[in-house]
């Protein structure tokens, strides 16, 4: 097998290598400072990305946490203050103070709210309460301990009132006109979006590619609350002549605004689907004498769904985190119907219309904390979605063929 | 009496789990020009590549064996790979000048290895201009483009951009492939002065090229070294059936 | 013959519905484009873009948001800008291209640039004020509140991190158009990996590093949703610093057209802000096409 080295070629000088001074040492490793730097700086910087998805997780999470902690507080402090009820009325009180307090609560038992608030007095100095709690009850106590304990409560009916005297915070009709108005500028936009791509990657010649494309990407580039205005001032007259509805802006005007904001997200995303079919798919349907029509619709859009899924899903998170064009263009009313032609309110316009006003530390502020984190779930499953399960499908494919 | 600049011992290099090159033993004389002939495919860029580490670049590749140059197995593991990269230059089949002119992609290497003192550049870059044979075309516009010579005058400038660190190897692979015969001439006339000074490793698919500038040749097929001898001896003599077919023209 | 006149027919239909689409895209964009323009062109002039808002924002001009916006953008990218730069280098330098490391980054800048731009707000609000501020005055100020509230530098903050994934995505487009031979050449000359990154490859990607800049710029100057509640303010009669609320382009459309008094009366600035807002943004945008266009038609050569 080895070729032994071979007979060492006779011509040629005698030279005297070995005796030159050794110009390049590479024996032993060189410590390069500035390449050792560097490259610790790099890769901590490129963690920095997952840094800050933990960090939103993790913040955004703790401002809606007291809601729940509150919630757990009250369950507990119930069925300690019934142990000390049974205390009391059976031992002598040792604790003057307490029981006065006690008593007190017991006469004017009317609001059971009360009662939480006199025993949160009490655990300071009888029993010990984690830290962290503690705070965040003391906190939220001070500016209004009815929210509290309703705000749970209230969460899963549909009346946002968060400012009254009896706030609640039904969300039920936000996430309704939220699906309500996805919906909406889903069927507009999801139609036009895919047919342009097929348009473009399939039937167009380079010339309106190059037309095309960038207008997408300008397109992309528009400022929402630029989108929003439109809508706003615009659009809304304009759809009303149209239609005749009552409410100018409504979910139907948000709708079709926000879809013309998700567009070119829908676009890109099926054009790069389509384009990257391959070629022999094309060209083995055009063999067999199917038109160019026919082989777009029957072949390459077949073959590029997981890609156009993927499309519509992350175009569904840009609609239902959209902030400027909700808070502009669909009259923000909290109402729960069906109705295409009603106002709306979503949570993300929620979160942008009331959070400069809310007290930091209060219940609505927390409301609106939480609402954010259902929002942040919802566009971060959807975007591993489309990342995890449409490449697979992807790579299931490739791997088939 | 030869001294043996590099010296391969069962040297065997795998791609993934993809034996590239089936052990490779071999000695190569310094100061003299050796070329790796074979066909495309056969493992001698692969195995050019391999004596400055290039292949380090690649995932996946394993490398097994030894090789040694002056005396040291440059696969220790507490080689300097860099320090090594300025020791065993190499020159690429596609002429890679960087978008920087004519003076900076000679001043490179220099620059990177502390000189900043500029006259001591300037002589730098002249002296490698004239070793690599181009200063008479380009002396008169150093500031401009590197990209805007032409091919053959890139390489060129690609060798002399090697010469300038002042490496005691220098390894071609195929340098003259893409170039127009001219330019070839006057790549192989220069690989020729180049020996003087220089221990010269070319990969080469022409067979002329290989007859006309090496001292010495070996013929690599399918990952294994057939036959390595004076190219005198390779082209008209050979001992292998391979190679007599491989230079007669019979397969590759 | 009629039967593949018949399928013909089809076929046009097909293909024209496919057209129109497109075309009613490119309508949007010029209609949007025409509308805003035409309705805001007689408010621009050089004194609209230069002096404060007056009687109470009904007259006058956006000097002030003009301004704001400017600093804002400023101070993100000088924040977005190296970090997304830097994130890039490793992805396309460093990392092994199928590392669990590198799928974590690139899943993790995915996602960044998918989270609806509120929630940014809400972290800003979160981690910048509630957190950070308020431990910086706790510890230096005796907890008298002066960085614990919205201001032009975690406004600025906020937005690089929304801007950050722009940045990052398309300087590693660019980082992929610097050839593999010109990094194999710098290394075989003797230069270390970092040498290589610093005289080679970010010279080589100078235009897309601008490119990303410029997209990032554009996207940071039109959003508003981030800085609702950490920093932007309805009006000011100053100019603001880095502690201070300030007014930005963007928010100024949003309060006088939902906010004020007598949307009718403000009807012209709504418009003129609209309007200069878009032509920034839009002007920002192509010219990133542009840059975007010429590096990948250098990456086909």
């Amino acid at each position: 097998m080895t070729k032994e080295p071979s007979k060492a070629p006779t011509s040629g000088k005698l030279t005297a290598a070995s005796s030159e001074p050794v110009r390049f040492d590479i024996t032993r490793k060189k410590f390069r400072i500035a390449d050792y730097v560097a490259e610790k700086i790099i890769k901590g910087v490129a963690f920095l990305s997952i840094t800050i998805i933990v960090l939103i997780f993790f913040f955004v999470f703790r401002e809606a946490f007291p809601i729940f902690s509150i919630s757990k507080e009250i369950k507990k402090s119930t069925t300690e203050n019934v142990v000390q009820d049974v205390q009391e009325t059976y031992g002598e009180v040792t604790d003057q103070p307490a029981k006065e307090e006690n008593q007190e609560t017991y006469g004017a038992v009317t609001d059971s709210s009360q009662v939480q608030e006199q025993y949160g007095v009490q655990t300071n100095d009888t029993a010990s309460i984690e830290d962290a709690s503690d705070k965040a009850y003391t906190v939220s106590a001070g500016s209004g301990f009815d929210d509290n304990q309703s705000a749970i409560k209230t969460l899963l009916t549909k009346d946002w009132v968060p400012v009254s005297d009896k706030p609640r915070y039904g969300i039920l009709a936000l996430i309704v006109g939220t699906f309500k108005i996805t919906l909406i500028s889903l069927l507009f936009a999801a139609p036009i979006a895919i047919l342009a791509a097929l348009y473009t990657a399939v039937f167009a010649n380079r010339k309106m590619k190059e037309i095309i494309k960038p207008t997408i990407e300008l397109l992309a580039g528009f400022p929402s609350v630029v989108i929003g205005f439109f809508a706003l001032m615009v659009m809304a007259t304009f759809l009303q002549e149209i239609f005749h509805y009552e409410t100018r802006l409504n979910s139907f005007v948000g709708g079709i605004a926000m879809g013309i904001a998700a567009i070119p997200i829908i676009f890109t995303i099926t054009e790069d689907a389509l384009t990257a079919v391959p070629k022999s798919f094309y060209e083995a349907s055009l063999a067999i004498g199917a038109s160019k029509w026919q082989t777009a619709f029957f072949v390459i859009l077949p073959a590029a769904t997981p890609g156009i899924f993927a499309a519509i899903l992350l175009g569904i998170g840009r609609v239902f985190g959209e902030t400027m064009i909700a808070l502009m263009a669909t009259g923000n009313a909290a109402q729960m119907d069906l109705n295409p032609f009603t106002s709306v309110r979503t949570l993300a316009a929620t979160i942008g219309a009331e959070m400069a006003e809310v007290v930091f530390g209060d219940t609505h502020y927390n409301v609106l904390f939480l609402i954010g984190s259902l929002l942040f779930i919802f566009t971060f499953i959807i975007n591993a979605i489309a990342e995890f399960y449409v490449k697979g499908k992807l790579m299931k494919r490739i791997q088939g063929k | 009496m030869i001294v043996d600049k590099i010296n391969t011992e069962d040297m065997f290099l795998y791609y993934s789990s993809k034996m590239a090159l089936n052990n490779i033993s071999i000695k190569i004389p310094e100061k003299k020009v050796t070329a790796f002939i074979g066909p495309s495919g056969c493992g001698k860029s692969t195995f050019l590549r391999s004596l400055n580490r290039m292949n380090d670049l690649i995932d996946g590749v394993k490398i097994e064996g030894k090789v040694i140059i002056d005396n040291i197995n440059i696969y220790d593991k507490n080689i300097d790979v860099v320090t090594l990269r300025k020791k065993v230059g190499m020159v690429f089949q596609k002429s890679n000048p960087f978008a920087k002119s004519i003076y900076e992609n000679v001043a490179y290497g220099p620059k990177i290895n502390g000189i900043k003192d500029k006259s001591q550049l300037d002589e730098i870059v002249e002296m490698a201009l004239k070793n690599a044979a181009i200063w008479d075309e380009v002396k008169d516009r150093l500031g401009d483009s590197a990209l805007g010579l032409s091919g053959g005058q890139q390489q060129r400038l690609c060798i002399a951009r090697t010469l300038a660190v002042n490496p005691e190897i220098v390894l071609m692979d195929e340098p003259a492939s893409a170039l127009d015969p001219l330019s070839t001439a006057k790549i192989e006339e220069l690989i020729v002065q180049l020996k003087e000074n220089y221990t010269i490793v070319i990969v080469t698919h022409n067979m002329q090229q290989a007859a006309r500038i090496s001292d010495n040749t070996a013929f690599f097929y399918l990952g294994e070294l057939i036959e390595y001898d004076r190219t005198k001896k390779i082209f008209t003599n050979p001992d292998k059936k391979q190679t007599e077919d491989y230079i007669t023209g019979r397969f590759g | 013959m009629i039967k593949s006149f018949r399928k013909n027919i089809k076929g046009i239909v097909i293909e024209g519905i496919t057209l129109v689409s497109a075309l009613l895209i490119i309508a949007i964009v010029i209609i949007m484009l025409t509308v805003i323009i035409i309705g805001g062109k007689d408010q621009l002039s050089w004194e609209f873009l230069t002096s404060f808002p007056t009687d109470g924002m009904t007259k006058g001009g956006i000097f002030p948001a003009i301004y704001g916006t400017a600093l804002l953008v400023i101070i993100m990218s000088i924040a977005a800008v190296p970090f997304g730069t830097i994130t890039a280098i490793y992805l396309t330098e460093y990392a092994k291209e199928n590392s669990v490391i590198a799928k974590t980054i690139r899943f993790a800048v995915r996602t960044l640039a998918v989270i609806p731009s509120i929630i940014y707000g809400l972290f800003g609000l979160g981690f910048f004020i509630k957190f950070v501020g308020a431990h910086i005055d706790g510890a230096f100020f005796g907890g008298e509140l002066k960085w614990g509230q919205p201001n032009l530098l975690w406004a600025s903050l906020t937005m690089s991190l929304l801007t950050l994934p722009v940045v990052i995505v398309s300087v590693e487009e660019a980082l992929k158009t610097v050839p593999q031979e010109l990094r194999a050449a710098s290394l075989a000359l003797g230069a270390t990996k970092w040498q290589t990154i610093r005289k080679v490859v970010i010279p080589g990607s100078i235009s897309g590093i601008m490119t990303g800049t410029i997209l990032a710029v554009s996207r940071g100057a039109g959003e508003v949703a981030p800085i609702l509640f950490t920093g932007a303010a309805y009006y000011l009669a100053t100019l603001p610093g880095l502690g201070d609320q300030f007014m930005v382009l963007g928010y100024h459309i949003y309060v006088l057209t939902t906010q004020s008094a007598n949307v009718d009366q403000t009807l012209p600035i709504q418009f003129g802000t609209t309007c200069v807002l878009l032509l920034l943004t839009f002007i920002l945008n192509m010219s990133a096409v542009i840059l975007r266009y010429r590096i990948r038609k250098k990456k086909t050569n």
